[in-house]
């Protein structure tokens, strides 16, 4: 097997157009090596334009689950019931924006741009995580959110941090750490609302009836329905199955749940001595189905809403632009 | 209920505290509807720095929630100025602009004696200073971008200014022995605002600073008729659970 130095000058020949076939197939071999390695691909390596492909889908989606994410929870900044929440909300939704903004950037090492991506999430051309398509009906939405939204996030994303795509997993690590902060900060706000008053613990059994379910979707569909799984696993770019993982989220909910004094909405959840995980009940996949497809209760809200803050704000990116065409400055 | 205004500090410490406050509130409904995803970052964060002095302050009143959530319209002492609705971009930039040279002003004053605001002001001033810095910026880029902009810049730096009057009349409690000059504090306000406007090619209004109400309203408690909505928003869940803790 030759050694991580060989693969890398390899994969940095210059010239990936009008390479020949042997060529490609040296580059391809080098790849394919560097990946079963675990060494990092770099923005300037040699890759698969498939593997290439498949990150930008990967990225995007990700970044603008970040970017469509922040309405639901900034739909309760104004009426945060304390300063202290408050604060905590607003430095949540901002940190989100700032994910959002090292996910375009690290897409952008792959020849992309965000004008690009932005534009393919306003025409639907590029999915959000469906969860986002659901309301905020109550605060306690918001301690779920944060205790089961950013939960599955973050057993999704930890496994990232170890991506094969270096810019990605090196934004996963940072993400990470702040998603983590939120997911406790979200846990402890359910928990003071399950321990107040009898309405306040009502409000947040309400919000965790609601939101497990479609926590649970965003692993995806199950394994042998998911189209990208078997390659994205191939190249390094996932590390587990959608159901390996949501299957790691349910046994880490349970006993989360019962410290909360929450119940779950599965009659059917069980633990399974042989398997030695939890048993849970079937997942409404025409529901899944239906909000993917842009059927969910708030899908179009959410486009709309990003859509309008994009286009009225196209005369202060205009004017960013003019002013520094005028005074020689690089465009922002 | 009503507010604990049993000393001057006291007083200071809300006027202070209620105009970080509204403003911050003001900032924050902005998530999820700015220009641009930096402008979501930024104003985030100013609406952040804002609600930490906010709380600072308010607590040296009492209990910042109950001050926050429990007074009614009429007990509120912030600025006028703080309250205005956002407007368009260029709008919020104008209150911003106005706003945070008079808060930098203040807050550099405030640290030059050894008063009870002295170190709140020391924390805050560099906070203002970064917001004061981000206002003057966009005021050049939209006064001197494009057309619609200059013309939307414009419209926010007229519509705004008869609110700016009410800045310099005296916050109760706050005078010399606290480093505060309150004529100076216009006359630097007035230099410093002119040289931007001037700078990114707009003009300076010329009208007068106070509106139909006398200057100096919001400080008694007189505001305008969006503000009353905006507490709506803001206090409804809290005071829907009397006694509860979040």
């Amino acid at each position: 097997m030759a050694t991580a130095a060989e693969h890398q000058t390899a994969r940095s020949a210059p010239g990936g157009t009008g390479a020949d076939a042997a060529s490609t197939a040296a580059y391809e071999s080098a790849f394919d090596a560097a990946v079963a390695a675990d060494e990092r691909i770099e923005p300037r390596d040699w890759m698969p334009d498939a593997y290439r492909a498949s990150l930008v889908r990967q990225m995007a989606q990700h970044a603008h689950s970040e970017i469509i994410g922040m309405q639901p929870e900034a739909n309760w900044i104004t009426r945060a019931p304390s300063l202290r929440r408050k604060a905590i909300l607003m430095a949540k939704v901002q940190d989100e924006a700032g994910h959002g903004l090292y996910l375009y950037s690290a897409a952008e090492t792959l020849g992309t741009g965000r004008d690009e991506l932005l534009d393919k999430l306003h025409s639907g051309r590029q999915k959000y995580s469906s969860i986002f398509n659901y309301p905020t009906l109550t605060w306690a939405d918001v301690g779920a959110i944060g205790w089961l939204v950013d939960g599955a996030a973050i057993t999704n994303q930890v496994p990232l941090c170890r991506c094969s795509y270096g810019p990605y997993a090196r934004a996963m690590v940072r993400i990470c750490k702040e998603e983590s902060f939120h997911q406790r900060q979200g846990y402890e706000s359910l928990l003071a609302l399950s321990r107040g008053t009898e309405a306040q613990h009502a409000m947040a059994q309400d919000a965790v009836n609601r939101w497990w379910w479609p926590s649970l979707m965003m692993f995806g569909p199950p394994d042998d329905e998911s189209s990208h799984s078997e390659q994205s696993m191939t190249w390094k770019i996932k590390r587990h199955s959608n159901d390996e993982l949501r299957q790691r989220f349910v046994d880490i909910c349970v006993p989360q749940a019962e410290s909360l004094g929450l119940t779950l909405p599965d009659p059917d959840l069980s633990w399974n001595e042989e398997r030695g995980h939890h048993d849970f009940g079937a997942i409404d996949w025409t529901e899944f189905w239906a909000v993917l497809k842009g059927n969910g209760p708030c899908n179009e809200q959410r486009i709309t809403q990003r859509k309008s803050a994009h286009d009225e704000g196209a005369w202060v990116r205009e004017a960013a632009a003019a002013f520094a065409a005028k005074h020689g400055e690089a465009k922002a | 209920m009503t507010a604990p205004v049993s000393t001057t500090a006291t007083a200071t410490a809300i006027a202070l505290g209620d105009d970080a406050l509204v403003l911050s509130h003001r900032l924050g409904e902005w998530a999820g509807h700015a220009p641009v995803l930096e402008e979501e970052v930024a104003l985030a964060n100013i609406a952040l720095d804002l609600l930490g002095q906010a709380r600072i302050l308010l607590s040296m009143a009492g209990d910042e929630d109950e001050l926050a959530y429990l007074r009614e319209e009429r007990a509120f002492r912030n600025l006028q100025l703080a309250e205005q609705p956002n407007g368009d971009f260029a709008h919020t930039i104008a209150r911003q602009l106005y706003f945070s040279t008079y808060q930098s002003l203040l807050y550099g004053q405030l640290t030059a004696e050894d008063g009870a605001f002295a170190p709140l002001a020391a924390k805050a001033v560099k906070e203002v200073a970064y917001h004061q810095d981000h206002a003057e910026q966009w005021t050049l880029r939209l006064g001197d971008g494009t057309a619609e902009s200059h013309e939307r810049m414009q419209r926010g730096i007229d519509a705004l200014w008869r609110f700016t009057g009410e800045m310099f009349q005296p916050v109760e409690g706050l005078g010399e022995s606290d480093g505060v000059n309150w004529e100076a504090l216009h006359t630097s306000w007035t230099e410093s605002v002119t040289s931007v406007i001037e700078k990114a090619t707009l003009t300076v209004p010329s009208g007068p600073q106070e509106g139909a109400w006398a200057a100096g309203a919001g400080r008694q408690g007189l505001h305008t008729e969006s503000f009353g909505r905006m507490l709506a928003e803001m206090q409804h869940l809290h005071r829907s659970h009397p006694g509860a803790s979040w």
